[in-house]
């Protein structure tokens, strides 16, 4: 069974296109790096950056080892507080992506939920759902998240905060940006619906959820994988700009984005790689994720929902 | 075009409402005013006796009232930590804050229009290839980071530009204004370019990718065939229609434009709102925090509006919609 | 000397798996105020040569061969510029769907008066009222209000005859009419049609009408070619041609006419369907389809033979089948 669809993957279009774009081959294999990098960093890296044993301030600030003054212990340097700083930007990246994954689920959890919901029952209700979605479109997804995180972060106290941060992101982004799915769910949902298919098995009398899920909801299947790549590399992005505003991930446990934020201050000193190399991993992984998703949406060439 | 319009204002008010609500609970669940006035050697009588008579008992329904009212007025209450009107407070901001984004929307218009249109045109150029894969580069660099690197490049390396603050402003109409000194605008050049960093390689793509669909249609292969020039065609026939969908993203991009203010103020230490807001949140300053949300989400409807409008008029069958097709 | 001279057109369209021909040495000619139909099933190339005419053939295609000559002008040695000198103002061109033809976001009053500024140095007032005048010639009650309106609130019908309208605007010679009535409603097809020979006739202008519907190009034209595959397979009179086809083809269309059958018996219809371009058969390329195919025509290329006053590229023509078709006498009993 597997293996007969690992053969009809091979001989599909999607697999004949994705051979012939280098571009895609490259974004492929520089993202399957860093998902394994990041999610076997306890086992690559050199040093644990939650450890405070395994710390030494003296080593603070330390450039990467091509520069003069490098140290062979650090390969890309150290942060302020002498975290080796390779450790931690595989640490930072496990969190950043594990962020983003799991907003994205929750996304499209909601949003194909809704979507399905909305645009197969229609009437008032897919008004009123379609409705909120251009309401929730149209205030970006960032002030909502900064309003929301900042309120809480007054209320709660920042010890707590601190503890809570990881869920709170991926409630935020993930509650947050729900109406892309819903609206390209709603739209193929209208379409299949005119096909035959659907009214056949309804004469079959099969109860509506199973219609939904057994019979519309695969043929939806590829404009969500296009919509996923692209959100989770914007869920990834927010999450970074959120830290960066000291709203997100703290910096005992930092994400990308909070590693940027804390080397920050150091870049008018000359430490320019505390925040710079993150930075750049950070633009690298969501560039390889926009470039796939640039792929797939030419390949697949699904129908989503145009603004 | 009367029946458009008041559904839009009506629309408007309502989602101000809304965000007054938000703002009146936050207001209400975050820290005590009591506390702020009196301190906290009082006694819990006297604490009550003085909570009956600011009402801060009553219900919430009746509380929100009260806070609506003064809202009306302008009245958002004290900021705790400038022991000053919060409004006064952002709307001294708020010049520095409109500097910014009326200059990253005149970049993103002045840039992505023609790079847009010519890219749809002429598809195979190198140069405007070159353009359309550096969009893609610029959509995945996060505001901040465009910030910080700019920062570090030209002002750190190079030392050509300012890092921070608006520099040398002046008075214009009760205005603080930056733009007219060589030192404001100076300081304006780097938060600008960081902040339309990610939203013109977004309207580049947009408009692109809509102008070769229109580009496609049968009404422009009528154009060519009655015989009007490549300019006509192009930036009347094919333009108008491709600016329908842009307005419409153009508007939904405004809080996300807002979003960004804070982001690119803060690496900037920009005197705007954002950079007040996060400070104002690190204080836990609750009528601050109430106020900007209140003058933003005044902005932001203000701006939708207007944005509605204009699509109103570009688009004919919105203008027209009293008026139905006739028989022959 | 002929308003318009089309001679052994060929257009190409180039692609990665090697150029596709869409027209092959196509060649007709019209004289002043003359009517000609182009018939074909969709695909044979129809459309295409009514852009080639006007040069606007969207790439990747592109006229690699022939010439047309349109009052002894060879319009394929054009520049641009005089190109667009002659689109619209020479040659006017009415599109098939009036719903999509119009541009929705303009009024119909700059889509017309657009096109006397092109071509001619007139003031605004001048376009306007030549404009008025001309939606009452294509019979649009109330002009004045109807110019300031846009497209979507006008109905199929009239925005037909506003194309109608933008083409006699500026006395052209020529009309190109690529199937000008089929989006529109039935029952206001044959109005639209007898409206657009009556302004023909009345302005002496030539028209090219291009139909799959040959019983509409037997009461419109004069001549008529046949189309199959991006080659003319049969011209000539219209008399000629309804009433003693040679080429199996053209008997096949004119068997599947409703008139040509008998109430309450099934349509005739020519078995099997076009070929696409990228794989039109050996030899003629009607062949698969063909009652009387011989071995010749799954070889070689059939060259035109002119049989009386018509021209026909079919290896069976002037023998004793053709005008005596198997096809149709056997769906008529």
């Amino acid at each position: 069974m597997i293996a007969s669809a690992w053969r009809r993957f091979l001989g599909s279009y999607l697999f004949f296109s994705f051979r012939r774009d280098r571009i895609a081959i490259l974004s492929f294999v520089v993202l399957c790096t860093f998902f394994l990098a990041s999610f076997s960093a306890s086992l690559l890296a050199p040093f644990d950056p939650y450890d405070p044993i395994q710390i030494d301030i003296m080593d603070s600030e330390i450039p990467p080892v091509w520069m003069e003054e490098g140290d062979q212990r650090f390969l890309l340097g150290t942060d302020a507080q002498g975290r080796d700083l390779l450790s931690t930007i595989l640490y930072g990246s496990r969190i950043s992506i594990t962020i983003g994954i799991f907003a994205v689920l929750l996304q499209a959890f909601l949003g194909i939920s809704i979507g399905l919901v909305s645009g197969y029952f229609g009437g008032r209700l897919d008004n009123f759902l379609m409705r909120l979605a251009d309401i929730q479109l149209s205030f970006s997804t960032l002030m909502v998240a900064i309003i929301f995180l900042a309120v809480f972060q007054a209320l709660f106290g920042t010890e707590l905060y601190e503890k809570l941060a990881i869920v709170m992101l991926i409630l935020v982004i993930g509650i947050a940006e729900w109406p892309h799915y819903a609206r390209t769910v709603r739209a193929n949902v209208l379409a299949e619906k005119k096909k035959e298919y659907v009214d056949a098995v309804r004469v079959i009398g099969l109860g509506s959820l199973r219609i939904m899920f057994k019979h519309i909801l695969p043929n939806t299947l590829s404009p969500i994988l296009v919509i996923s790549t692209v959100q989770i590399a914007n869920a990834i992005v927010s999450e970074a700009a959120l830290s960066f505003l000291g709203l997100g991930m703290p910096v005992t446990k930092p994400s990308l984005g909070s590693l940027i934020n804390s080397g920050f201050e150091f870049i008018f000193s000359g430490s320019w790689w505390i925040t710079i190399i993150p930075g750049v991993v950070l633009v690298v992984l969501v560039l390889v994720m926009n470039l796939l998703g640039d792929f797939l949406r030419d390949v697949m060439n699904p129908k989503l929902y145009k603004d | 075009m009367f029946a458009f319009f008041s559904r839009r204002l009506v629309q408007a008010v309502l989602v101000m409402l809304v965000i007054s609500v938000i703002a009146f609970s936050i207001q209400d669940n975050l820290g005590d005013p009591l506390r702020e006035l009196v301190g906290q050697s009082v006694s819990e009588a006297e604490r009550q006796s003085l909570r009956n008579q600011m009402g801060l008992n009553d219900p919430f329904f009746v509380q929100y009232w009260r806070f609506f009212k003064k809202a009306l007025l302008g009245d958002l209450g004290t900021s705790y930590f400038f022991k000053r009107p919060a409004l006064d407070v952002i709307l001294d901001k708020l010049p520095a804050t409109l500097e910014l984004v009326f200059g990253t929307t005149l970049i993103v218009i002045l840039f992505s229009v023609p790079i847009g249109v010519f890219a749809a045109i002429y598809p195979k150029q190198w140069f405007l290839r070159l353009v359309m894969g550096m969009s893609i580069i610029g959509i995945s660099i996060p505001v901040f980071l465009t910030a910080i690197m700019s920062i570090y490049i030209f002002s750190v390396e190079l030392g050509w530009l300012p890092s921070f603050g608006r520099g040398e402003t002046v008075e214009l109409y009760g205005w603080t204004v930056g733009f007219l000194t060589r030192d404001g605008l100076m300081h304006l050049i780097l938060p600008c370019t960081a902040l339309s960093s990610i939203m013109l390689p977004l309207f580049i793509r947009l408009i692109r990718a809509e102008m070769m669909e229109v580009l496609e249609s049968e009404y422009i292969r009528f154009a060519w065939a009655k015989g009007l020039t490549r300019r006509r065609i192009w930036f009347l026939h094919a333009l108008k229609n491709t600016l329908l969908p842009v307005i419409t993203v153009g508007g939904l991009q405004i809080g996300t434009l807002i979003a960004f203010t804070i982001l690119t103020e803060t690496v900037f230490q920009w005197p705007g709102m954002g950079f007040l807001f996060l400070e104002a949140v690190n204080r836990v300053d609750t009528p601050l925090i109430v106020a900007y949300l209140i003058v933003v989400g005044l902005i932001f409807v203000i701006a939708n509006t207007i944005v509605d409008l204009i699509y109103g008029l570009v688009n004919p069958t919105v203008r027209l919609a009293r008026s139905h097709p006739e028989g022959e | 000397m002929a308003l318009l001279e089309v001679r052994n057109l060929d257009v190409t369209f180039a692609s990665w798996g090697g150029n596709l021909v869409a027209l092959r040495d196509v060649s007709f000619s019209l004289e002043p105020g003359e009517r000609l139909g182009i018939v074909g099933e969709s695909g044979a190339g129809k459309s295409v040569a009514a852009f080639a005419i006007l040069n606007l053939i969207s790439r990747p295609g592109y006229i690699s061969g022939g010439e047309i000559l349109f009052e002894g002008q060879d319009l394929t040695q054009l520049s641009p510029q005089e190109m667009r000198s002659i689109r619209g103002n020479r040659i006017s061109m009415i599109f098939q769907d009036p719903m999509m033809t119009l541009n929705p976001v303009l009024t119909v009053g700059v889509q017309m008066t657009e096109v006397l500024h092109a071509h001619r140095e007139i003031s605004a007032e001048e376009a306007r009222s030549r404009a008025l005048q001309t939606l009452t010639r294509v019979h649009i009650s109330s002009p004045e209000k109807r110019f300031d309106q846009y497209p979507h609130e006008l109905s199929g019908g009239m925005r037909q005859r506003v194309v109608i309208a933008t083409a006699l605007l500026t006395e052209s010679s020529l009309i190109i009419a690529d199937e000008p009535t089929t989006a529109l409603d039935v029952t206001i097809q044959a109005e639209i049609m007898d409206l657009l020979l009556e302004l023909c006739e009345l302005n002496n202008v030539g028209l090219i009408l291009i139909t799959h519907d040959l019983s509409v190009i037997s009461q419109v034209s004069q001549h008529a070619i046949v189309m199959y595959a991006g080659r003319v397979v049969e011209a000539g009179p219209i008399w000629e041609i309804v009433n003693n086809a040679q080429h199996p083809y053209t008997q096949g269309l004119i068997g599947a006419l409703p008139q040509q059958t008998t109430p309450g018996k099934r349509l005739n219809q020519i078995r099997g369907v076009m070929p696409s371009l990228s794989n039109i058969p050996e030899g003629c390329a009607f062949n698969p389809r063909c009652q009387l195919v011989m071995e010749v025509c799954r070889t070689s290329v059939p060259t035109y033979t002119n049989i009386g006053s018509t021209r026909v590229a079919c290896h069976a023509a002037g023998s004793a089948q053709t005008g005596n078709p198997l096809s149709l006498e056997h769906n008529k009993t």
